[in-house]
């Protein structure tokens, strides 16, 4: 089941993977990330090549840990502060609720079944009407749905909160059928995310249909927002262990704001219908230290914030040329969905 | 004809004119029909086709997702894309199951079981109506279904994009149904909808013309059966909602078709109209589903606790209140749409809302059996696993309700498992106790009751077996509509398609029930369920007359509820 094999052969550097798409999940426009060719920190990395980029190497899901689990019968491991109050508020709240009063109406059903049936009470009462139990009725549950109402405002509320200044921005375009993610704040230019092939899944010791070669790369206990947005069909982001969801949808650009408390790799799918792959363009997120996370912006030829002023006007770039060329292609997929949102 | 005892209103005056049970010849009544007995007939008759069509569908996508893999898809998807069928033709194919399985069940099977079938035989008689007010229209609202399913049923054989058949999914969102989904598969659904929609509203027409126009003397609004207040209120849910989907569809056809961007961002339409206009018509539609449901089961319990509905006014009103707050409240469908937080904030507290009116109708029907004298016939022990299991549907309703805990849950199989619940357990749950508390009065025999309640007891636990499990994979984040997952999820998929297993023998049995009513059943009498059934069709024969009440009914101040 957990096609887990012993030689884990995985050490692809990101920025060669990103330039080799998956033969078998074979997709004409699903072409390698566009590096802006433009962008001044891409200029800046070229001055610095004569220093090795130190190769940045994907961690290891552990199995159970952000991906379902076999026979499980309830939510995911929440590692968001939004996720914890959402788990607490079903946990405490809601399934207490629900419970009580499904078993409270089996309950009465049993009873009345067993009391009133024709051998125990052969004539009816004539009863129709009692005001007091009608209001008591119509009453008690609005006083449980405030109940519920309250924390569920304020985990509406948590979760709208504005990210901060310092939020690292990342957007996100669905494609059909694959994942775009470009790193606004570092440089980044977009990449694209296409699901593992089983064989490839079993290889890296990831799961089936959730692994994806390109990897959503993101600090833990930094601000996350995300921009997302679609190019084609409506398209949905989700990711379970973060209680996080949201459509991306053609032209228009969704915000959703969280923070990751742990590092991992945490699983998501596509989960707005978008045609025949919907089932097959899966999110995978690898959560990591500050400092890892710049070791890879670095590996991706990225600036951190901050860097990049300092070192923008150095030198001109021979080195962007080279991934410029490589993908006239992604850049028109690239280009589409930013159309798509002016003209909105 | 056969007049009996119970014939009060009828029997007298029969003979002074003409032969009230005279009936024109097989091709007049059946296919020309307006007699609001015979029209009824035919929507259970499509209902049930229809609804082995949409049944078998939800088995070969059980089948398939028995296992991780694709193990049919592609075998299946030669039939409709013609040998060797792509791997995306297959996953296509998948689309058009999860689409025709939605639309047949909604559109072709409960709305004409239980609104065009019940409806039509059951509520002119209750009123102590000879017939519906627009005879010939109810004609043509029942012979406009039957081009609506063979064009939907058609489109599976023309492009639709990636393979054959519309994929876009029951709500058909643009722009996967517009730009999407190339070839005419989509615009054949799009008409069949129409088509549907038409139909629909002219029986809505009819029934609130009819209700309002043609009750006997004496009986007035408040003395109505709850069955038919159920269906005056659904009459007015789908007269508002249906034009608004007729709007919204129509703008996908010229979006598709005459180069219009209702729903094109690039051209400055907007894709998340499109889902404002589908969700105003589809939470009503929820409602249109199930209210008719609510009813049949109030007649129910009263009938057999002998007692009249505890809180007459209270269960109406309720019905009401579910009405008009089910217009307000579409916008928890689409949670995740990137809505901001003020508008998920009140669509959150507004569907609660619901939760109220709707407790009031379970707790009704607890206190209407209180102190009654329960017997366990075939429809009560439907209507008593009604209103348990449509309790559990509505309670994960509540918890889907909050737009923050909906971020996680939302197009899961958790939502599947709710609407299931109040759908599959729900609204069929009324379907068979319906069936089976006028099935007598329909074609005049009594069905087994041994079958009936053995058919109750599989069909109860195949149908929790197949859906309970679903809340599971959906909290451990299982998405809806897709033909394989990851490995982890195999355990609850394959107890799911064992439930499956046990439903469809349910069914079965149901089936050799009816077999067995028509070859050996009893005669059944007028009112076989004796003193607790009160309402007017109990005072005719069984079948009743081809026309009834020539005289009509008076209706005293004791009251018929």
């Amino acid at each position: 089941m957990n096609r887990r094999i012993n030689a884990f052969m995985m050490a692809m550097a990101l920025g060669l993977s990103a330039l080799a798409p998956s033969s078998a999940v074979a997709q004409a426009e699903a072409a390698p990330a566009a590096a802006n060719a433009q962008e001044a920190p891409a200029a800046a990395e070229a001055s610095n090549a004569a220093t090795p980029v130190p190769a940045y190497e994907y961690s290891r899901p552990v199995q159970g840990v952000g991906m379902p689990r076999e026979g499980e019968v309830y939510f995911q491991e929440q590692v968001s502060p939004t996720g914890r109050y959402a788990y607490w508020m079903h946990t405490w709240i809601l399934m207490p609720v629900i419970t009580v009063i499904s078993l409270f109406v089996l309950a009465l059903l049993l009873w009345v079944v067993v009391r009133y049936r024709r051998a125990a009470n052969p004539v009816a009462s004539r009863t129709s009407h009692n005001t007091a139990i009608e209001i008591a009725w119509t009453l008690i549950p609005v006083i449980i749905l405030v109940a519920i109402a309250v924390p569920s405002i304020k985990l509406l509320a948590a979760q709208f909160k504005p990210a901060p200044k310092e939020a690292l921005t990342v957007k996100v375009t669905g494609y059909q059928w694959y994942w775009g993610y470009e790193y606004v704040d570092n440089g980044i230019g977009e990449y694209v995310s296409n699901m593992l092939t089983p064989e490839q899944a079993a290889a890296r010791g990831e799961p089936r249909l959730l692994g994806a070669d390109n990897r959503l790369v993101l600090p833990v206990g930094v601000p996350i927002k995300l921009i997302i947005t679609a190019a084609d069909v409506i398209h949905s982001f989700s990711v379970p262990a973060f209680w996080v969801k949201e459509d991306a949808v053609p032209g228009r650009l969704n915000e959703k704001t969280f923070t990751i408390e742990k590092p991992g790799v945490y699983y998501g799918v596509c989960s707005e219908l978008c045609g025949a792959r919907h089932g097959f363009m899966p999110i995978a997120v690898e959560a990591v230290s500050p400092e890892k996370f710049a070791q890879w912006v670095k590996s991706q030829g990225g600036t951190m914030k901050g860097e990049a002023e300092a070192a923008a006007p150095a030198a001109a770039a021979p080195a962007a040329a080279a991934p410029a060329a490589a993908e006239p292609a992604a850049a028109t997929n690239a280009a589409a969905p930013a159309a798509n949102a002016t003209a909105s | 004809m056969s007049t009996t005892t119970a014939d009060d209103f009828h029997g007298a005056h029969a003979h002074d004119h003409h032969d009230a049970d005279h009936k024109p010849g097989f091709f007049a009544r059946w296919f020309m029909s307006t007699n609001h007995k015979d029209i009824g007939t035919l929507y259970l008759i499509f209902a049930i086709i229809a609804g082995v069509i949409g049944g078998a569908i939800s088995g070969l996508m059980r089948y398939e997702l028995r296992e991780p893999g694709i193990q049919f898809l592609q075998l299946w998807a030669q039939y409709s894309d013609g040998s060797g069928a792509t791997i995306d033709q297959a996953y296509h194919l998948w689309n058009v199951l999860i689409t025709a399985h939605g639309l047949i069940m909604v559109f072709f099977m409960v709305m004409p079981a239980i609104i065009g079938g019940f409806g039509n035989w059951f509520v002119p008689i209750m009123i102590g109506a000879p017939d519906m007010a627009f005879p010939r229209m109810n004609n043509i609202s029942f012979w406009l279904l039957i081009p609506a399913f063979l064009l939907l049923l058609g489109s599976t054989f023309v492009p639709g994009g990636t393979g054959n058949g519309a994929g876009v999914g029951w709500t058909v969102y643009a722009p996967l149904s517009t730009s999407g989904s190339a070839g005419p598969a989509v615009d054949m659904a799009i008409l069949s909808l129409h088509i549907a929609g038409a139909s629909s509203i002219l029986g809505a027409v009819n029934f609130i013309t009819t209700i309002f126009n043609m009750r006997a003397p004496g009986m007035t609004l408040h003395k109505m059966p709850l069955f038919v207040w159920s269906v005056l209120v659904t009459a007015f849910l789908l007269l508002l909602a249906l034009p608004v989907l007729a709007a919204a569809i129509t703008m996908l056809l010229t979006d598709r078709n005459f180069g219009t961007v209702f729903y094109d961002a690039a051209g400055g339409g907007d894709p998340v109209l499109y889902q404002h206009l589908f969700w105003f018509f589809g939470h009503p539609e929820v409602y249109i589903m199930i209210l008719p449901g609510f009813g049949i089961v109030s007649q129910i319990v009263s009938t057999f606790s002998r007692k009249p509905v505890f809180g007459y006014l209270g269960m109406a009103y309720a019905m009401v209140a579910i009405g008009v707050v089910g217009f307000i409240v579409w916008a928890h469908h689409m949670f995740t749409t990137g809505m901001t937080a003020n508008v998920k904030m009140y669509f959150t507290a507004a569907t609660m809302v619901i939760a109220v009116p709707t407790g009031v109708k379970i707790f009704s029907w607890v206190a209407t059996m209180w102190g009654g004298s329960l017997s366990f016939k075939t429809p009560m022990i439907w209507a008593l696993g009604f209103i348990f299991m449509f309790t559990v549907g509505g309670v994960t309703g509540v918890v889907l309700a909050n737009g923050g805990i909906d971020d996680n849950l939302h197009d899961t199989y958790y939502v599947v498992a709710h609407f299931h619940y109040v759908l599959s357990l729900g609204a069929v749950f009324s379907l068979f106790a319906g069936f089976y508390y006028w099935f007598p009065k329909m074609s005049g025999r009594m069905y087994s009751e041994f079958l009936g309640q053995l058919h109750f007891w599989v069909f109860f636990l195949g149908v929790n077996i197949l859906f309970f499990p679903m809340h599971f994979l959906g909290m451990s984040g299982m998405q809806r509509r897709v033909p394989d997952y990851t490995d982890a999820l195999a355990y609850w998929n394959g107890i799911a398609t064992h439930g499956y297993e046990i439903m469809a023998v349910g069914v079965g049995i149901w089936f050799v029930n009816i077999i067995y009513t028509f070859v050996a059943g009893k005669k059944a009498e007028g009112n076989p369920w004796g003193e607790g059934a009160t309402t007017l069709e109990w005072t005719l024969s069984s079948p009743p007359p081809y026309h009834q009440f020539e005289t009509l009914p008076v209706i005293d101040d004791n009251g018929h509820h």
